[in-house]
C-alpha cells in the first residue's frame, strides 16, 4: 500500500469512528510535533476510471435527471458533461454516501420537525433504493420506458412533481430523494475539479467565482467593478 | 487504577483558546500543567494555500469539526417532548482538534457592553421589574465591564485583533462604536478592508442618523508581533476564513498566537486524542483529584492534579460536570440546582436583499468583513414601553463567496433548477446582500440542559440533552430587530427583500444561517443559588475546580462570545496565580 492510500486509509477509518491512534500523542517542549493529523493532507484528486458505485444503468439515469437540473445553455455544459455523474459517483463511494458522520445508535424514533431526520438511509443507499423507484414508476406509466427515454416535458414534470412533494416511490420520499439529488449536482458542479465535476471550471466561470485563490489585496480597492478574474483550481493537472 | 500519570499542579481539559490562554498564563506563572486534548494536533501549515481553498472539503463535509458519530446532543424545544438525539451536521460547530473552534471561526472579535454583565440589576434600575417579562431568568455575572477591560486588552494584544476604537478612557473617537465600553487603548492593529456592501451599507447608515464602525476582527490587518512574541502577518481577504484554518498566521487562533509560545514551555505538556470521561472528586467530596481519560485506541488512565480547569465546548462543560457530579443538576420544575440552568443561545434577524446591478464580488471576504451599527443592541436605546429589553448589532456581513453555499442566497421563487436556476445563481452571486442582526439572549424557565435518559455515546456515557425553545423577550426583540433590518435593506435600495426574525418559529439545530453561539449552563455569579461558579468561574462546591468558556455567561449579547471568553480566561488565571495557589480555597465566602 502506498503511502496517500495508506493516509486515505485511515482517513476512512477514522471517519466512520473506527479507533485510529496514528496520532494520539503526549506532546511537550523537547517532542516533535506531529505534521498535521492523517486527513489534513494534501487533497487527492478522485481516481480515474470507470464508476465506482453507480451501475452503468444507474448512472445513466442521474446524468438524465441531472441535465435536467442543470442542463446546457449559453452560460455552460450540462451537469452530466462537467462530470457531475462521476463526482456523485465517488461521493457515494465515500464516507458522504456511508454517512460516516452520522449519530446511528438507537432507538430510532420519528420526531418533530425540529428534530430534524432520525432514520434515513445512507445516501448511498437512497439513490439505490430511489432509482429502482423512479424507474419502477417511468416503466409503469410510460409504456415501460426509463426515465432518460422520456421526453424533456416529462422529465420536467415528474422533477418538479417530486421537488413539491407530490411524487413519491416504494421506500423513497420524492421530495427528500430530489433534495439529495439538487445538493449533489449543485456540489458536482462547483465544487473544486479535483472531485471529478466543475470540468473547465464551468461553474465557478457561469457566476464569475475566481476559485481557490489566496490573496485578493490588489482587487478589495476596485469596489463595484467587476474584476474578470480567470479562476483556479486547487490542484492544476486534476483533470 | 493501572495507568496513573505523575501528578501536576493543574489538568486543563481541552485545548481551545480558553484552555490555551489559561495554560500560557499558569506555566509562565511556574505551574506544571497537564492538557488533555480529544481532537488531532493542528498545526497552522495544517491549512496551507494548497490544502484550505477547498470548500467541499472543509465547509460542505466539516473535516475540521467534530462529528455527532463522535459526540451528539439530544434535544427537544420542550420538557413536555421526548428529546432526540442531533443525528446530522448541526448549526453548533464544534472543534475537533488542538486550537479547538477557535481554529475554525469567523473571528468577530467583540467585547461586550458593560450592560450586559449586569442584565438584571441595569433592568431593574433603568425601568423596573416591569420590563421583565414572565420566566424570564435574569441575574448579573458578578464581574464587571470594568474589572475585565485589563484582561480583553490583553487578550486582543495576544490575538492581534483588527479594529477602530470608539471610546478610550471616556472620550469618544470618530469612526469608532461610540456606545462601547471605554477602552485603555486603541486596537492593536487598524480595522480589516472593507467590502463595497460594506461601505454601501455605511454611507446608507451615516444618512440615516446611525453609527457605522468596522467590526472588530481577528483578521489581522498588518504584520504584528503579538504579547506572546508570536509573529503575525497581514490578512489576504481570501474568503476561506469561518469553517476554515488559516495558514497565513493572520486570522487569531490558539494554533497561531498561543501554541507557538505555550509548546516552548518545560512546564507543559499536551495528551492528544484523549477524551476526558469525568472529573474524579475526593472522597469527601468537596475538591476534585484529577480526570480519568480513554486514548484514543482506548486506553483509560488517570491525571491526578491539585486544580482541574474545565475548557471543553460549552455543551461538553455542561455535560461533564453532570457526570462527574459537580454542582447540583438544575431542576425545571422546582427552579433549583445550577448545573444545566441559565441556557440561552442568540436571536438572529435578518434582511437578505438583492440589488439590480451590481458588483458584489463577494469572493473577497473574511469571516467577519462588516461594517455594523450599534444603535439598536443591548441598551443602547430606551426600551420604554416596547416590552422587551436588548436587541441586536446590525451589521453588512461580507463572508459568504463560496459557490456550493452561495446556492442558499437565491430570493423565494426563484428557480432552484434547470436553465432558471443559472440565471438567477449568476444573478444573485453579484447582487446579493445581507443585513445581520445578532440578537441578545435571555434564558428563561423552559431552557436548560440535563443528561438524557436515553441516548448514550460511544462509551456509554448519556448525551447532554438541551431543552431549549425561544421565549417571548427573544420574539419581541427579534422582530423589533428584523424591522431595522428590513429598513436599511429598503433604504440602500434592495430590488427584492426578505426579513425574518427566527424566534418566530420553533428553535431547530438545523437552520441555515443561524448563530453557533450556544451559551451558559455552568453560569458564573453572585449567588450560589442561581449560579454553578463565582465570580473567578470557581465552582462553588469544588474550589478547586475552574470552568472556563461561554458556559459562564448568564445572558448572550449581541455579539460573538470569543473574546469575553479569552478575557474571562485571563480574569481567572490572574485569581488563581495571584491568590488561590498561595491559599487554595473558595475565592469568594458565602
Amino acid at each position: 500500500m502506498d503511502r496517500r492510500k495508506a493516509l486515505t486509509s485511515i482517513a476512512q477509518l477514522s471517519a466512520l469512528g473506527v479507533a485510529a491512534s496514528t496520532n494520539a500523542a503526549i506532546l511537550n517542549h523537547k517532542s516533535q510535533r506531529p505534521p498535521g493529523s492523517p486527513d489534513s493532507g494534501l487533497p487527492a484528486p478522485i481516481s480515474k476510471g470507470g464508476y465506482v458505485y453507480f451501475s452503468a444503468g444507474e448512472a445513466k439515469e442521474v446524468g438524465a435527471i441531472f441535465d435536467r437540473l442543470i442542463p446546457a445553455d449559453e452560460l455552460g455544459m450540462s451537469a452530466s458533461d462537467a462530470g457531475c455523474v462521476v463526482y456523485t459517483d465517488r461521493q457515494l463511494a465515500g464516507p458522504f454516501g456511508k454517512a460516516a458522520s452520522v449519530y446511528r445508535l438507537g432507538p430510532i424514533k420519528d420526531g418533530t420537525p425540529q428534530q430534524g431526520p432520525q432514520m434515513k438511509q445512507t445516501p448511498a443507499k437512497r439513490y439505490r433504493v430511489g432509482l429502482v423507484g423512479l424507474d419502477t414508476y417511468c416503466r409503469q406509466q410510460f409504456g415501460g420506458k426509463p426515465f432518460s427515454a422520456l421526453n424533456e416535458d416529462q422529465q420536467v414534470d415528474i422533477l418538479t412533481k417530486m421537488e413539491a412533494g407530490k411524487l413519491s416511490f416504494a421506500g423513497t420520499d420524492g421530495q427528500e430523494f430530489f433534495a439529495l439529488l439538487l445538493q449533489n449536482v449543485q456540489e458536482g458542479y462547483l465544487s473544486d475539479p479535483i472531485y471529478g465535476g466543475n470540468k473547465d471550471m464551468v461553474g465557478w466561470k457561469m457566476i464569475g467565482f475566481p476559485g481557490a485563490r489566496y490573496d485578493y489585496r490588489p482587487y478589495v480597492m476596485k469596489k463595484g467593478q467587476p474584476l474578470n478574474l480567470e479562476p483556479v483550481s486547487l490542484f492544476n493537472g486534476a483533470s | 487504577m493501572a495507568n496513573v500519570r505523575p501528578k501536576a499542579d493543574v489538568v486543563i481539559i481541552g485545548m481551545g483558546w480558553s484552555g490555551s490562554i489559561m495554560a500560557e498564563e499558569l506555566t509562565r506563572a511556574g505551574l506544571k500543567v497537564v492538557a488533555i486534548e480529544r481532537g488531532v494536533w493542528r498545526d497552522t501549515a495544517d491549512f496551507s494555500p494548497a490544502v484550505d481553498t477547498d470548500e467541499l472539503r472543509w465547509a460542505s463535509r466539516k473535516e475540521i469539526m467534530l462529528p455527532p458519530n463522535v459526540e451528539a446532543y439530544s434535544f427537544r424545544n420542550d420538557k413536555s417532548q421526548e428529546a432526540l438525539p442531533v443525528r446530522e451536521w448541526s448549526n453548533l460547530t464544534v472543534g475537533y482538534n488542538v486550537g479547538g473552534a477557535g481554529t475554525h471561526w469567523a473571528a468577530a472579535s467583540w467585547r461586550y457592553t458593560p450592560t450586559d454583565f449586569k442584565a438584571y440589576s441595569h433592568t431593574i434600575e433603568r425601568y423596573g421589574k416591569k420590563q421583565i417579562v414572565d420566566g424570564l431568568m435574569l441575574q448579573d455575572w458578578g464581574v464587571t465591564y470594568e474589572e475585565l477591560e485589563p484582561h480583553y486588552d490583553r487578550f486582543e494584544r495576544i490575538a492581534g485583533t483588527a479594529g477602530q476604537a470608539g471610546v478610550i478612557n471616556g472620550k469618544k473617537i470618530p469612526g469608532g462604536n461610540p456606545f462601547e465600553g471605554s477602552r485603555s487603548r486603541d486596537y492593536p492593529t487598524p480595522p480589516t478592508a472593507h467590502s463595497h456592501w460594506n461601505d454601501i451599507f455605511t454611507a446608507k447608515t451615516t444618512e440615516m442618523g446611525y453609527h457605522p464602525f468596522p467590526v472588530p476582527a481577528g483578521t489581522v490587518s498588518q504584520s504584528y508581533v503579538n504579547a506572546l512574541g508570536v509573529h503575525l502577518g497581514a490578512c489576504t481577504l481570501c474568503g476561506y476564513c469561518q469553517q476554515f484554518g488559516c495558514a497565513n498566521w493572520s486570522k487569531s487562533s490558539p494554533n497561531a498566537c498561543v501554541m507557538p509560545a505555550l509548546m516552548r514551555s518545560p512546564n507543559f505538556e499536551l495528551l492528544t486524542e484523549t477524551d476526558v470521561l469525568h472529573i474524579n472528586k475526593a472522597d469527601d467530596g468537596k475538591t476534585a483529584t484529577g480526570v480519568t481519560f480513554i486514548t484514543r485506541d482506548g486506553k483509560v488512565g488517570e491525571q491526578p492534579a491539585d486544580i482541574v480547569i474545565v475548557a471543553a465546548y460549552q455543551l461538553d462543560n455542561v455535560r461533564l460536570m453532570l457526570l462527574s457530579k459537580i454542582g447540583q443538576p438544575y431542576d425545571p420544575v422546582t427552579n433549583e440546582g445550577t448545573i444545566g440552568r441559565n441556557y440561552n443561545f442568540q436571536t438572529l434577524s435578518y434582511a437578505y436583499l438583492w440589488f439590480e446591478k451590481e458588483h458584489l464580488n463577494p469572493f473577497i471576504n473574511t469571516g467577519c468583513m462588516a461594517v455594523q451599527i450599534d444603535d439598536f443592541n443591548g441598551d443602547n436605546f430606551d426600551h420604554t414601553g416596547l416590552g422587551f429589553i436588548g436587541g441586536a448589532g446590525i451589521q453588512s456581513l461580507s463572508n459568504s463567496g463560496l459557490p456550493i453555499g452561495f446556492t442558499g442566497n437565491l430570493p423565494k421563487g426563484a428557480p432552484t433548477w434547470g436553465k432558471g436556476w443559472k440565471q438567477s445563481f449568476q444573478h444573485a452571486y453579484q447582487n446579493w446582500a445581507m443585513v445581520q442582526g445578532q440578537g441578545t439572549s435571555y434564558s428563561s424557565r423552559g431552557q436548560f440542559f440535563d443528561l438524557d435518559p436515553t441516548y448514550r455515546d460511544n462509551y456509554g456515557r448519556p448525551l447532554l440533552r438541551m431543552t431549549y425553545d425561544y421565549n417571548l423577550n427573544d420574539r419581541r426583540s427579534g422582530e423589533f430587530v428584523r424591522q431595522k433590518c428590513e429598513d436599511i435593506a429598503k433604504a440602500v435600495g434592495g430590488q427584492k427583500i426578505e426579513s425574518y426574525n427566527f424566534a418566530n418559529d420553533h428553535y431547530t439545530p438545523y437552520r441555515p444561517n443561524d448563530s453557533s453561539h450556544t451559551i451558559g449552563g455552568v453560569v458564573m455569579g453572585d449567588d450560589p443559588k442561581t449560579s454553578a461558579l463565582n465570580r473567578y468561574q470557581q465552582s462553588w462546591d469544588a474550589h478547586n475546580v475552574f470552568v472556563l468558556g461561554a458556559s459562564s455567561f448568564p445572558n448572550n449579547a449581541g455579539y460573538n462570545p470569543t473574546i469575553t471568553i479569552g478575557a474571562l480566561a485571563i480574569w481567572t488565571a490572574k485569581a488563581i496565580i495571584e491568590t488561590y495557589v498561595k491559599n487554595p480555597g473558595p475565592l469568594v465566602t458565602t
